[in-house]
């Protein structure tokens, strides 16, 4: 009996020397660890995606999405304390911006529509903003501070306004182990929250998982959907295996035929991506009108015909745009109707209402 | 009885880790491959898409903007019918320089094999929506919708060609598994195929290259008839198997 116990504590041992800390979560150096926080991962996530992208360096952790919900709703980051990052990220707008162009604290308006913001963390090209110019979620969060038609701050002032609060040192303390704010611990606590902002069950969430049931209209539209010769919109926005509704990739998808914004190519400086932008997901669209990069369309059936019958060519347009000579496939009424209607179960009305992502300020 | 079996589980970990220093000790080996691509010989690099004119057997001109494929089983069949199979898989984006290099997950001991690839998934493997890693891809989504019969593309071979008025029109070479929506049931038809390199010698540090030679698979093929709406074209699919066959050659093999 005893070799028994002493093998059991041996196998032990090793099993417990072999463990590894699936939540990242390190001490900072100074004795304190913040509690670590597992994302709520939808069923179908799980089965369909691999993990979500995590940093190694910026774990999720209770304290870190607090304070990071609490910085995306305060105005504190602006420069004259008038603008948070969700007053252009609105939950009831599925953060992102009714406006087509978003107005900064000087009352300029911007020239891209603001992009929503969730399921970031399945976003496997780690490309962000609309031309992809953020190598990563937190490098991202740093522009609008200081972007002089957004926020219009410094990071200096902004940190310095954040350390001067009574609450915030406290809240960077339990988050991440120091009093001392700067724009890294910040970008950090702000990613952390986003990343928990998870879309994942809309009517066709429910109907895979046999909990809703399409109408003849909606299943028609999948259908159309999913046809190459007619929507083709799979390519880029995925298929029910795929559950993100978007490739995360960067197209030219016929807006233009003189291309004034250069999109990717503004950041890359490679002429074959002029006018690419990336590719936005369908998720939540009844929350999110306007529609592509520039909110230059003001309904969703504005979008499906300009795939269907308003393409324009111009030398960067990707080849998946088919028949532009005619504009485009040429839906029939009905099929537009049924794709509009399919693409509307892919909404999430839990997701924009979840209590979790309205300011808690 | 749980006695005899500890005991037994027990022997079995000594005797493995024991070191016999009496036999000869074979180290099996991993084997590298990695993938170029050429058109006729000429090779394409990253500057090459979207900017060189290439012209086809039909004398159509067209340039490539994306070559992204999937390979898997590789598989090693040495001379005395013994197969080395991990039953692993591969993405190659060309322009995007990922999957480029592959090593299989498996070792094997040092010899002379026949080494041989599927180019997509066979039926066996093109199983809907199981591969999580090819749902959502740093490409975008690999999948093949189910009305075309599911599974995952074989690649996504894409460009523009000119027509007869030098206009530029794209093109989307899409490979995937024949399918007929016009047949209840779907008729479907496995066109993936296995790619033999023949015969390589491996050794402790053993690197395969696999070259794709993009212009043959356009010999034959008419663009300007055959450039879109591929997937759901069951004859189209079935030349496209055709022409791959020619396409994959053993490049340099280095040790």
């Amino acid at each position: 009996m005893n070799r028994y116990i002493s093998l059991y504590l041996l196998c032990s041992l090793f099993v417990i020397s072999c463990n590894k800390k699936d939540d990242g979560v390190v001490d900072p150096g100074n004795g304190y660890v913040p509690t670590p926080m597992s994302l709520n991962i939808p069923p179908l996530f799980e089965e369909k995606l691999i993990d979500p992208l995590i940093p190694t360096d910026n774990p999720q952790t209770v304290e870190g999405v607090a304070l990071g919900r609490k910085l995306f709703f305060d105005p504190i980051l602006s420069a004259d304390n008038t603008q948070a990052c969700a007053d252009c990220h609105s939950p009831q707008n599925a953060f992102t911006d009714e406006r087509q162009f978003s107005i900064g604290i000087d009352g300029i308006s911007g020239d891209r529509n603001s992009m929503p913001l969730f399921n970031i963390a399945w976003n496997f090209t780690e490309k962000f903003f609309w031309d992809g110019r953020a190598p990563n979620l937190e490098a991202q969060i740093l522009e609008p501070v200081i972007n002089p038609i957004e926020m219009h701050n410094t990071w200096e002032n902004a940190t310095a306004s954040l350390q001067a609060r009574n609450d915030y040192p406290d809240l960077f303390s339990k988050a991440f182990g120091t009093t001392t704010i700067d724009k890294t611990l910040v970008s950090k606590a702000i990613a952390q929250f986003l990343r928990t902002l998870i879309s994942g069950n809309s009517k066709f969430d429910k109907h895979l998982a046999n909990q809703a049931s399409l109408t003849p209209s909606e299943t028609n539209g999948l259908a159309i959907f999913l046809d190459e010769t007619k929507g083709d919109c799979f390519h880029c926005h995925g298929n029910p295996n795929s559950p993100l509704w978007t490739d995360n990739v960067f197209h030219n998808n016929g807006l233009d035929e003189v291309i004034t914004d250069l999109g990717l190519g503004d950041f890359t400086g490679d002429p074959r991506d002029f006018g690419l932008f990336k590719s936005p997901s369908l998720r939540n669209l009844a929350y999110t009108a306007p529609y592509m990069h520039d909110g230059r369309f003001a309904t969703l059936d504005e979008v499906i015909n300009h795939y269907s019958e308003g393409l324009m060519y111009s030398e960067t347009i990707d080849p998946l745009m088919k028949t532009i000579a005619q504009g485009g496939v040429n839906l029939s009424e009905e099929d537009k109707a049924d794709l509009k209607a399919f693409l509307l179960t892919l909404s999430d009305p839990e997701f924009i209402n979840n209590p979790d992502f309205q300011d808690p300020n | 009885m749980k006695k005899i079996a500890l005991l037994t589980v027990m022997a079995i970990v000594l005797i493995s880790c024991n070191n016999d220093d009496d036999t000869v000790t074979i180290t099996p080996v991993n084997v590298d491959f990695n993938f170029t691509h050429n058109w006729d010989g000429t090779a394409i690099a990253n500057a090459d898409f979207e900017t060189t004119q290439y012209t086809n057997t039909a004398s159509t001109v067209q340039t490539i903007s994306k070559i992204v494929y999937l390979i898997s089983d590789i598989t090693f069949t040495a001379a005395d019918g013994t197969v080395y199979d991990a039953g692993d898989y591969n993405l190659v984006n060309a322009r995007q320089e990922t999957g480029l290099t592959f090593t299989p997950n498996i070792q094997i001991p040092p010899g002379v094999y026949n080494v041989s690839f599927t180019f997509g998934f066979d039926d066996e493997d093109n199983i809907d929506g199981a591969y999580n890693d090819l749902n959502a891809t740093s490409e975008g989504p690999w999948g093949v919708p189910m009305p075309l019969g599911g599974g995952y593309h074989y690649m996504r071979l894409e460009g523009k060609y000119l027509d007869d008025t030098s206009t530029e029109v794209g093109y989307a070479y899409h490979t995937v598994r024949a399918n007929d929506m016009t047949m209840t049931p779907l008729l479907l038809q496995d066109t993936s195929f296995v790619v033999n390199l023949g015969q390589v010698t491996v050794g402790s540090n053993t690197n395969v290259e696999i070259k794709m030679n993009v212009a043959e698979w356009f010999n034959p093929w008419d663009l300007p008839a055959l450039h879109a709406m591929l997937m759901p074209n069951f004859d189209a699919q079935v030349s496209m198997s055709q022409n791959g066959l020619d396409v994959f050659r053993l490049g340099t093999v280095t040790q």
